[in-house]
């Protein structure tokens, strides 16, 4: 049985935080959990904090994507922050450019761009 | 049982013996030989390192030679020998510094055999075999003061050419939330890891949105260089920064044109001022929704 990341909420936004290395199963039970999730709630924002993350290899660079696209089909941007300048490098050296996901440098600026969306979304209504 | 040993033992007398001899000579005609040594080196070194420099260094070499000879005999490599080597080594530091070459460094050492000829006059077999074992020693000594010369040169290349990197790849910051590298010289692999991973930390440390790469300075563009720069801003990009290309100069524009290199649909403009009015059009388009959302 493998680990599975806590995924928090704050307001309309899913937050998770990844603290451990991530192995092909963790990553799977994450994108369904997240599902789960964002249906449960209704969340219009997910973040994903990489900020910990020492690897990160292309199965789990593709699952991000792949966990964006999921997220974006049930109505919830996916932001994902904290990444590294080596796990940037790696992945541009694997070819893989996250299409797709939206990327901010830290937390912060993560959220900001959350709020943003939802802003133009209110005022759009 | 003592006759079973013999040839061992006597093998062994005469190796103790002719270091012996050598270590009587060296001892006895100190001044002579010393004198003899300093002259030939500082013949071959023609004036390119002060006597009183010189004669320092050597007397010092002698008498640590002296009591390495009387402990530890001829074994070059035995621990007697660490003060030996240690001046040896000192002295090949500061020889490649001064920029001598590995044959006048080596020379030092080799002369002492020289020195030693003037003394032989008569010839005897204890001479010659004090001559070969100085021969010996030296040989070994030689050695090892030619590879510590090459490998303090080695040294002094490496840390130069780290200067050479640091120096060349500063990342500024321009503005608030925008940090620029202007890039100087021939770009190559390595350069342009290190100024890809200065700027991406930079990124993550001041928390800057945007990067301004200006590419003033650099005298060609390959295709080489262009995929790195492209690697940095899709890097940049993954991290949640933008990045943006200036000062492309217009025959770089031909060349990149007529190599075909696709920038896509990253940001190029003329020069860094146009670029960093561009980054903070941006910020500013940011704040200005960022401040619509308090209101």
């Amino acid at each position: 049985m493998s680990d599975r990341v806590p995924i928090l909420r704050i307001g309309e936004n899913l937050l998770v935080s990844i603290q451990i290395d991530l192995d092909d199963q963790t990553v799977m039970n994450l994108q369904e959990d997240l599902a789960a999730q964002v249906v449960k709630y209704g969340a219009r924002g997910v973040v994903i904090d990489i900020t910990a993350a020492e690897i990160v290899d292309s199965f789990v660079g593709r699952m991000l994507s792949t966990i964006a696209s999921v997220s974006r089909l049930l109505d919830a941007e996916t932001v994902v922050v904290g990444m590294r300048p080596a796990v940037a490098i790696t992945l541009v050296e694997l070819g893989l450019s996250l299409g797709g996901v939206r990327t901010a440098l830290n937390l912060e600026q993560g959220l900001a761009i959350l709020a943003k969306r939802a802003s133009a979304g209110a005022a759009g209504r | 049982m003592e006759g079973g040993s013999g040839p061992g033992k006597n093998e062994v007398a005469v190796k103790l013996g002719s270091s012996d001899h050598l270590l009587g000579l060296m001892t006895t005609r100190r001044d002579e030989l010393a004198a003899a040594w300093i002259e030939v080196v500082s013949q071959t070194l023609a004036g390119r390192i002060s006597r009183a420099e010189l004669d320092q260094e050597l007397h010092e070499l002698y008498a640590a030679l002296v009591e390495a000879l009387r402990a530890g005999g001829l074994d070059a490599s035995g621990e007697h020998y660490t003060e030996v080597r240690a001046l040896l080594a000192e002295l090949s530091r500061n020889r490649a510094r001064q920029g001598f070459r590995p044959a006048e460094t080596a020379v030092s050492l080799f002369a002492l055999k020289r020195g030693l000829e003037r003394l032989l006059d008569d010839g005897s077999a204890d001479d010659v075999a004090a001559y070969l074992a100085l021969s010996r020693l030296t040989d070994e000594l030689g050695m090892f003061t030619v590879d510590s010369f090459a490998a303090s040169r080695e040294q002094i290349i490496s840390s130069q050419a780290e200067e050479l990197l640091e120096l060349s790849t500063p990342v500024v910051k321009l503005w608030d939330g925008v940090i620029g590298v202007p890039l100087v010289g021939t770009l190559d692999s390595a350069r342009t890891q290190v100024v890809m991973e200065k700027l991406l930390q930079e990124l993550v440390d001041t928390g800057s949105a945007h990067a301004i790469i200006d590419i003033t300075g650099v005298p060609a563009v390959d295709t080489e260089v262009a995929q790195h720069l492209l690697k940095t801003v899709v890097a940049a990009r993954l991290m949640g920064a933008e990045c943006i290309v200036s000062g492309i100069r217009p025959q770089i524009a031909q060349t990149i044109v007529a190599l075909g290199i696709e920038f896509g649909d990253i940001v190029t403009k003329a020069t860094l001022a146009d670029a960093l009015r561009h980054a903070l059009r941006r910020s500013a388009q940011r704040a200005a929704l960022s401040v619509g959302d308090a209101a």
